[in-house]
Parts: structure tokens; C-alpha cells; sequence
């Protein structure tokens, strides 16, 4: 390829067989840094399946999955456990909001800031000056993502208690809160009405300009990918049938052969 | 409740009547009576009414308070002289000097609790504070970590045999040795801890991939096992004869008669549990304590958000073993006998059952349900044998009318919503 930017994601062939079912076919697909990118397709596509692949819920069955951030070196990640992918700088939110529903909004980030912080057990028993400092800053580095997310005022709420967008909105935050470079966000409107949808929109927008996280969406709400995303990448039936932007995918015939059949 | 409502209650009511009736029948009402070689069955028919009457009234009332459990959150909570107590209760707890003095009230009785109140109250008191460490250190597992752990009573008697063996090994070893064996004791409780600690490490290994029903079923396996090796090595640790005449600990080489002995364990087990408290509420609200609540709610999520679900499983285990370990080293010593029947199933469920009715994940619940669990049997002696009944309805009865428990976790609130408040304001933002 010509670029002379290292993708900070490249996935290589990456395949997912389950029994019979390939799920992912033979899909390479790369992600640069600072972009919007939006991986769209009809249900059963296997966008969350290719999530879950890079986020290590599952093992690819073939194919290699690199990073390269900044001045490390490309890595390979396939395989490697959920935690250990999440510590190199990779965050993502779900489908169907996994909150720790009986946990404080606050407490649901700071978990997502349990890797910046190294008390052990010992340290959590005597709590020496440093662990309570540490924890006060973690407190304080969670509410500034709370702020930044307009979720100041529910912090001492029970997760579960919120209105569905600001579950979601603290997904992404709490997601946000493991000081991610890349964010893979998995239908973050789903269910959302119009006004959030475009709240959600300068939301993604202000996280990839402030933040300098680039980001990763899955999403079926058109308006929303067309309007934040730079490129799209289609998948059908676990294979990748177009890529391009906004412009060239809704002018593309496979797309909308996937999209509205023959 | 409308006219037509009350009918349908009365008829469901009167349902569940017959149907108590046909199958109640057989033990109530129907006896058999052996005499001269010939069985003769007599109808007691008078009991028949009696317990139709009391079936129907049960029922009906049960359906009430069913009924006023699922409209209890729709109306705002009507101020009645109970509530008022209890509100002026709480904001007088709230305030420094009311709380200070009672800690202080409450020292004063634990402290002057074996001299009031003598040794038979002090033994029964000892072992449901055993209990009490039991019940905060499966907390820490089934209340925080959320791993249903069927085992726990394995990890308590690991600790009665660390002193048990030890004392049966090593304490020949420091008789003749002229050395006094009332530090058996304290050497056993630290190595209790740690021994306990290494178990529940292993016993985390091959259960790192389970949860739910099947982490309940294998665990439940390695205590019956446990439990089982236990009776079954013989020559190493005195089989189903267990170990005896364990030595108490003693006060600085001072040899305390029974009554005094009870006193002073009572004191241990007091500190002890005053340690168990401070410390699992730390670990509680800690990023240690954090991270095991964050595994209880979702576990993918949590692992997706950088915890290592691996290491988090080790530590809920071994710090809930620790203070089984613990605790069984005070069973031990205020025993002064061990035997494998102290270990089974039913223990880690009496444990269990402790937490679920004080409030999952709650400490003072805890504290509370352990004690009720342990005191209430025994002061109530002569109803020893509808035990199980009782715990059957108290079980339904809470899990129904309070689902978290008596009392339930009060979760940390943080402060720093005032200073937030004040941050918002512009120009005093930072």
C-alpha cells in the first residue's frame, strides 16, 4: 500500500469457524490512526464476531491481528486474553449494555481505570498514604470522564437505573476510561431516539478530536455512519464485499444487493 | 383491594385448602396403630377441621402479604410512629458523639459479656462468633466476588487440623522439650491463615472457567472430598476419631482453669472478629474489593475492561479461605476436639444461608444473620426439632419480602458531588 502511516489496526485474513459455520471469511481490513471508521452490514454480517476476535473474546481461527501505537513496535494480538488486549490500548463497549448494573456510575469507570492504578491487597488493607492518593485520583480522573460524557450527575447512581442513552453513554465512558488508543464501539445507538443519536454523534466526534482515540463503530443507524464515519468497511455473510466512503458505499450495487437483496 | 378481587383471593384461598387437606391427610389425620401384631388404622377426624380452618386463614394471609410486598414501592412511604422512631433513630446514629457513644456502650457489653452473663452463655456466644468470621469470609467470595462456593466448610477445616496435626506432632515434641504448648496456638493461627490461603489457590486453579451452578457443584465436590480424605487417612489424622484434648490457648504460661479458658478464647475470637471486620471493609472499598464486584456483575465485560479475571478468582478464594483457616483454629481450641463430622455439607450451607438472609455483600448483614443463625438455635432448644421447617420458612420469607437481605449493603456514596457541584460553577473550574 502507499501509506506511509502504519495502520494502527491490521487485520490479515482473519477467519472464524464455529462447527460448521464460518462466521468470518478471509477478511483483512486496517484502521488508521485518528480515523472514524464504521464496519456496517446486514445482521448475522459478523461485525461483532470480527469484535470479538480483535477484543479476544474469541481465538481467530486463521488469519493474524497486528497493532502498531505510536513507537511500539507492531504486535501481534490474536489470541491473547481480553485483559491483556485491553492493556495494549484497545476498549470496547457491547452490543447488549454489560454494566456492572448494581455498581455506582462512578465505580463502573473506575474499574475501567483498575489497570492505572497498582494497589494490592496489602496496600488496600493498610492504606498507606499512597493507595489513598491514588484512589482519590482515580476518583477525580473518573468524574472528568464522567463530565466529559454529560454524566456528572447520575455518579452516585446504581448503573441500572439510568435511562437506557446514558447506559450507554457510560459504556463509552467507562470503556474510555482504560485510556484506550483505539475504541470499538458496537451499535452505540441502538435503541436511541433521534436526539440522542445525534448527541451520540459530537459525542464520537469530540472523543476522536480531544481525546485522539480513533475509533472502530458497528452500526445499523445509516444517518449515524454516513454522518461521523470517513470509511466504511461492508461485510455479508462474514465476507468483506466493499470498503470505501460514505459516498462510494451508498453508490455501491453490492451493497445494496447485501442491503435489499435482488 | 375491590369486592371481585377479595372473592378470587377467598377462592384460590380455599383451593389451596383442599388441596393441604388431601395431602396432609395421611400424617394428620390417618394413624396407625400396631398392637396385638395387628396394624388398625384410626381416622382422627377431629383434626381434620382444625387444620382446614388454620390452612385457609394461613393462605389468605399469605396472599396479603404477597400482595402488599408487590404494592409496597408504588405509594411514597407513609410516615407511621415506627418509621419516626426509626428516622430519629438513624440521624441521631449519623451524628459524632450519639456514635461514639454507642461503639462505646457496645464495648462496654461485649467486654462485660462472659463475666454477666457466665461460660455457658460465653461457649455459645464463642462459637457464633465463629460463625460470624465464617460468614464475613465467604462474603468476601459469594457476596463480592460472586462465586457460589459450596466448599467452605474444607477451608474451615483445614484450619482445626493445621492446630489439630500440629498439636498431635508437635506437641510431644514441646512437652518434653519443657516448652509451654499454649503457643501451639499461636503458632497455629497465623500458619492456619496461610495453609487455608495456599488451598483455596488451588482449589481456585481448576474452577477458574466455571461459575454458577457448576462452580456450586464443584466446589461442593472438593469439601465432601476434603472431608472424606480427612476420615479416611486414618494414621495421619485420627480418622472419623478426630484429634482430642487439643490444648487451649493459655495466658502467658498461665494454665486458666475451664470457665476462665472460655473467657479468654472469647476475647481471641472478639479481636479476631474486630480484625476480620476492619479488614474485608477495606479490601471492600478498595480497587482490589472493586474489581471482585466488577467480576460478579459481568464477567466478559470486566475482563474486556483490562481485570484479569484469572488472578481476581485466585484472590477471592484465598482471602475468603483465610478466614475459614482462621476460624477453624478457634473451633479447634474451644473444642478441644476435632473430628471430620464438624466439616460437611451442612456447614457451608448454614454459612451460606447466614449471608443470604443478612444481606448478600453486606457486612453488618453478615455479621447479623451469622449471629442469628448461631444464638437463635440455641436459646430456643425445645423447637430443635422443627429447625429445619423454620429455616425452610424463614428462608422463603425473606427471600420473598426482602430479597437483599435484613440488612442490606448501603453502598459508598461519594462526596465529591458537593464539590462537584461548586466545580461547575464557571470560573471556578480548574
Amino acid at each position: 500500500m502507499s501509506e506511509i502511516v502504519a495502520p494502527i489496526l491490521d487485520i490479515q485474513n482473519l477467519s472464524m469457524v464455529f462447527g460448521g459455520l464460518r462466521a468470518i471469511d478471509h477478511v483483512s481490513l486496517h484502521i488508521k490512526s485518528g480515523e472514524i471508521c464504521a464496519l456496517i452490514g446486514p445482521n448475522g454480517a459478523g461485525k461483532t464476531t470480527i469484535f470479538n476476535c480483535v477484543t479476544g473474546v474469541y481465538k481467530p481461527t486463521e488469519g493474524s491481528i497486528a497493532i502498531q501505537h505510536g513507537e511500539h513496535p507492531k504486535e501481534e494480538i490474536q489470541g491473547l486474553k481480553p485483559n491483556t488486549i485491553n492493556l495494549k490500548g484497545l476498549a470496547r463497549t457491547f452490543q447488549n449494555i454489560r454494566l456492572f448494573s448494581n455498581m455506582s456510575v462512578l465505580e463502573n469507570v473506575m474499574i475501567g481505570r483498575h489497570n492505572s492504578l497498582k494497589a494490592s491487597i496489602f496496600n488496600a488493607i493498610l492504606r498507606d498514604r499512597a493507595t489513598k492518593e491514588e484512589e482519590q485520583r482515580v476518583i477525580d480522573e473518573s468524574h472528568d470522564i464522567l463530565k466529559k460524557m454529560k454524566l456528572e450527575m447520575f455518579i452516585n447512581e446504581t448503573a441500572r437505573n439510568l435511562p437506557y442513552g446514558a447506559q450507554r453513554r457510560l459504556e463509552i465512558a467507562r470503556a474510555l476510561a482504560t485510556d484506550p488508543f483505539l475504541l470499538l464501539l458496537d451499535e452505540p445507538v441502538a435503541g436511541m431516539n433521534p436526539n440522542e443519536t445525534k448527541e451520540l454523534e459530537e459525542t464520537i466526534n469530540i472523543i476522536r478530536d480531544k481525546e485522539k482515540v480513533t475509533i472502530l463503530l458497528i452500526e445499523h443507524d445509516m444517518s449515524l455512519v454516513m454522518n461521523v464515519s470517513e470509511r466504511i468497511y461492508v461485510l455479508d455473510y462474514g465476507r468483506l464485499i466493499a470498503e470505501g466512503t460514505p459516498m462510494e458505499i451508498k453508490a455501491n450495487p453490492e451493497v445494496i444487493k447485501a442491503y435489499l437483496g435482488e | 383491594m375491590n369486592r371481585k378481587n377479595q372473592k378470587s383471593e377467598l377462592i384460590a384461598s380455599l383451593v389451596s385448602t383442599i388441596w393441604f387437606v388431601i395431602l396432609l391427610f395421611p400424617f394428620l389425620v390417618m394413624k396407625v396403630n400396631v398392637t396385638g401384631g395387628k396394624a388398625v388404622v384410626i381416622f382422627r377426624w377431629s383434626y381434620l377441621p382444625v387444620i382446614a380452618i388454620s390452612i385457609f386463614v394461613l393462605s389468605f394471609l399469605w396472599r396479603r402479604a404477597l400482595e402488599w410486598n408487590q404494592h409496597r414501592g408504588d405509594k411514597t412511604p407513609v410516615r407511621t410512629p415506627l418509621s419516626g422512631i426509626r428516622d430519629f433513630i438513624i440521624t441521631a446514629l449519623r451524628r459524632k458523639p450519639i456514635k461514639l457513644g454507642v461503639m462505646a456502650l457496645l464495648l462496654l457489653i461485649v467486654l462485660a459479656y462472659p463475666y454477666v452473663l457466665g461460660m455457658y452463655h460465653t461457649n455459645i456466644m464463642i462459637t457464633a462468633l465463629i460463625y460470624v468470621m465464617l460468614a464475613l469470609g465467604l462474603n468476601i467470595v459469594v457476596g463480592l466476588g460472586g462465586l457460589l462456593n459450596l466448599g467452605y466448610a474444607a477451608f474451615f477445616a483445614v484450619g482445626a487440623y493445621t492446630y489439630g496435626l500440629l498439636w498431635k506432632y508437635a506437641g510431644p515434641a514441646f512437652i518434653s522439650a519443657g516448652i509451654d504448648t499454649g503457643w501451639l496456638f499461636w503458632i497455629a493461627l497465623p500458619s492456619a491463615g496461610v495453609i487455608a490461603v495456599i488451598f483455596g489457590i488451588l482449589l481456585s486453579l481448576p474452577v477458574l472457567r466455571l461459575r454458577g451452578d457448576y462452580l456450586a457443584i464443584i466446589t461442593l465436590a472438593f469439601g465432601e472430598m476434603f472431608r472424606m480424605v480427612l476420615q479416611n487417612s486414618g494414621p495421619v489424622t485420627g480418622g472419623a476419631t478426630g484429634i482430642s484434648l487439643i490444648p487451649r490457648p493459655w495466658l502467658f504460661g498461665i494454665r486458666l482453669p475451664p470457665r476462665q479458658a472460655a473467657t479468654y478464647i472469647y476475647y481471641i475470637a472478639i479481636i479476631l472478629v474486630i480484625f476480620t471486620i476492619f479488614v474485608v471493609r477495606r479490601i471492600e472499598d478498595s480497587r482490589v474489593g472493586r474489581a471482585l464486584e466488577a467480576m460478579r456483575e459481568d464477567e466478559v465485560a470486566c475482563e474486556a475492561m483490562g481485570v484479569d479475571l484469572v488472578r481476581n478468582k485466585m484472590a477471592t478464594f484465598a482471602l475468603g479461605a483465610f478466614w475459614a483457616g482462621i476460624a477453624g483454629v478457634l473451633l479447634a481450641a474451644q473444642t478441644t476436639y476435632i473430628n471430620p463430622d464438624s466439616f460437611t455439607l451442612w456447614e457451608s450451607i448454614m454459612v451460606l444461608m447466614a449471608i443470604v438472609i443478612g444481606g448478600t455483600g453486606s457486612i453488618p448483614g453478615a455479621i447479623g444473620g451469622a449471629l442469628i443463625l448461631k444464638l437463635l438455635p440455641e436459646y430456643f432448644r425445645p423447637l430443635a426439632q422443627y429447625r429445619m421447617l423454620i429455616y425452610g420458612i424463614a428462608m422463603i420469607i425473606i427471600i420473598i419480602f426482602k430479597p437483599d437481605g435484613l440488612i442490606p449493603r448501603n453502598r459508598k456514596r461519594y462526596t465529591f458531588v458537593e464539590k462537584s457541584a461548586s466545580d461547575s460553577v464557571p470560573g471556578v473550574q480548574k
